[in-house]
């Protein structure tokens, strides 16, 4: 039977705050376990939160980048579970009052651009970090026991719920790509997915096609890259759809994505369904924004990936694609627009960056900062093919020798004596000279066989050492042939 | 509201607490005291009334973002009956 997935996606985004969310610990990744710690992160009698402002700062940004409702009225709650990794046996998050709530993030398909719904938005803080340890190393189901380390623990993250509006891997890849390029713009996380400051989790479900029922879901936790996670729904798609197809059923669980075996495995489940007892948080006292504050941090934020998009097909003539791979990441975007301030062909430019600038970095594992040349060095490049200068199998090879000398085009052009030859005299000079040597092929020209025209041009190119225009040439051949 | 013996179980399981038969008895009776005192809340008319979720009439108390130091990794680890290389040894999870 053909099915159709629904797949929802929780990401939890860790904050860049120089602090935790309620202590004023450090949130260093990478520092000596357990050295970011005081008696609040431990859960210690007599301790007390107190919130940091740039975390609600922060949260709000996102609320705002991901056109969600930011709440007039919102509060912490506890989360209530038993856990090695939180020293307090509760976490500090919202429930029923989040800080974001009913927004939306466009991403990018083959079917052209698809609205997915943002549920919330909410500020909670991380837990602590353990590492299994024992038995088989490293793997949860086989340790003997756990290392805890909190200096993670209590660090500000934003969870983002998305709707379940995505129906297959590569939407969800879309959408996880796209939340990161915002939550990048906006500057609000590192979004460093290997020290776990980006971390998903995925609700995967399927349906019969064309029905509306959604079906059991699973949850599918562990997936560390957005690689991963695309594999990691496909791999869960079609288990689920064999499943259903042998007459069983999907059982609702977590399950874990083990990246050695390349398959979803059911995590033990726990021994009584999650009960959270959530309540409100005692300790901290409500978050109520003002307008104000609230248009204060609207007014702070950047033009976004979908905004500059838009722009930069109207501004520069891109095509919709072209304009979402430039600002797909910000850095790509900016260093494109400082550089259409060099030339009037920005669509030259764009090429160029996207086609042989791209596929050079990419063999060469090189980043902007790491290029040899500036955007004014390309654009002269550019500039040389648009005026006729040079022809575009000659450009290939200057921009390979800017791309490893950073040497300057007009320079190359110059000492390699490229300069492509557009004078007409000088072309007819040479076409009068090769046509004086062919007759016979002149002869046949002129008897009905046409297309004998290219080996002339090829004579011509030929005694211009490929420096003729070969348009001009081809022009200037028809004419005199043609007399 | 009845309170079940079952359900005095299944909170003390939830706080991982150990209980015998007769404390779950015991317990019961007197946890069901309580709500019952409580329950007279109900026979006030709240329909107009908003919710109240924190007693003290304060709103946004926060912070500055700025580091203060925190403790040593040997006090952090001083209350850990179980230590191993700057961690707390903790035994399995599942």
């Amino acid at each position: 039977m053909e099915y159709e997935p629904v797949i929802g996606l929780e990401v939890h985004c860790e904050l860049k705050t120089a602090t935790k969310l309620f202590c004023g610990c450090r949130t260093t990744f990478g520092n000596e376990a357990n050295t970011q710690v005081c008696p609040l992160c431990l859960g210690l009698p007599g301790t007390l939160p107190v919130m940091n402002q740039k975390a609600v700062e922060y949260a709000v940004k996102i609320g705002l980048a991901l056109n969600c409702t930011i709440a007039k009225y919102s509060k912490m709650d506890r989360k209530n579970y038993y856990y090695p990794d939180l020293p307090k046996a509760y976490q500090i998050s919202q429930y029923d009052k989040p800080l974001n709530y009913g927004g939306h993030l466009d991403i990018v398909t083959k079917e052209g651009t698809k609205r997915i719904g943002v549920t919330r938005a909410h500020l909670e803080e991380d837990a602590g970090k353990l590492v299994h340890a024992g038995g088989k190393a490293g793997r949860l189901d086989s340790s003997d026991y756990s290392l805890a380390d909190y200096n993670r623990g209590g660090i500000p993250l934003v969870e983002i719920v998305s709707e379940p509006d995505l129906r297959s891997a590569d939407e969800a890849y879309a959408y996880l790509t796209a939340l990161k390029n915002i939550l990048l713009y906006i500057d609000v996380s590192d979004c460093n997915m290997e020290e776990g400051s980006l971390r998903c989790d995925a609700n995967v479900s399927i349906r019969p096609k064309g029905t509306e029922k959604f079906g059991t879901r699973t949850e599918i936790k562990n997936m560390n890259s957005f690689k991963f996670a695309k594999q990691a729904i496909e791999y869960e798609i079609k288990r689920q759809a064999a499943l259903l197809d042998k007459g069983e059923r999907v059982v609702q669980e977590s399950r874990l994505w083990d990246v050695t075996e390349n398959k979803t495995k059911t995590m033990r489940s726990k021994e009584e369904a999650h009960d959270y007892r959530y309540f409100p948080e005692p300790d901290l006292v409500p978050i109520i924004l003002s307008e104000e504050y609230v248009q204060n941090i609207r007014k702070s934020l950047p033009e976004l990936p979908s905004a500059k998009r838009a722009r930069f097909v109207s501004q520069y003539g891109l095509s919709d694609y072209d304009g979402g791979v430039l600002t797909s990441e910000q850095v790509l975007a900016d260093w494109f627009e400082t550089g259409a301030k060099h030339t009037k062909n920005a669509k030259g430019l764009a090429n160029w960056i996207m086609g042989d600038m791209a596929a050079k970095m990419k063999e060469q594992e090189k980043e902007l900062k790491d290029l040899k040349f500036d955007q004014k060095k390309l654009c002269e490049l550019v500039d040389l093919i648009e005026a006729g200068t040079i022809n575009s199998k000659q450009a290939k090879e200057v921009f390979a020798e800017m791309f490893d000398l950073g040497v300057s085009p007009a320079e190359v052009v110059k000492s390699r004596g490229m300069a492509q030859v557009s004078d007409p005299k000088a072309i007819e000079t040479a076409v009068d000279k090769v046509l004086a040597e062919n007759p016979s092929v002149v002869a046949d020209y002129k008897g009905g066989k046409q297309g004998v025209i290219g080996f002339l041009v090829g004579k011509v190119m030929q005694a211009s050492q490929g420096k003729a225009n070969p348009k001009l040439v081809n022009e200037i051949l028809k004419k005199k042939l043609d007399a | 509201m009845a309170l079940s013996e079952k359900d005095v179980q299944y909170v003390a399981k939830l706080a991982r607490l150990e209980v015998t038969d007769q404390e779950v008895a015991k317990y019961t009776q007197q946890l069901a005291n309580i709500l019952e005192y409580v329950e007279q809340l109900n026979k006030l008319d709240t329909a107009n009334v908003e919710p109240l979720t924190h007693p003290l009439d304060v709103k946004n108390v926060f912070r500055e973002d700025k580091v203060q130091p925190s403790l040593t990794q040997q006090e952090v680890l001083s209350n850990g009956p179980e230590v191993q290389s700057g961690h707390f040894r903790v035994p399995k999870i599942m």
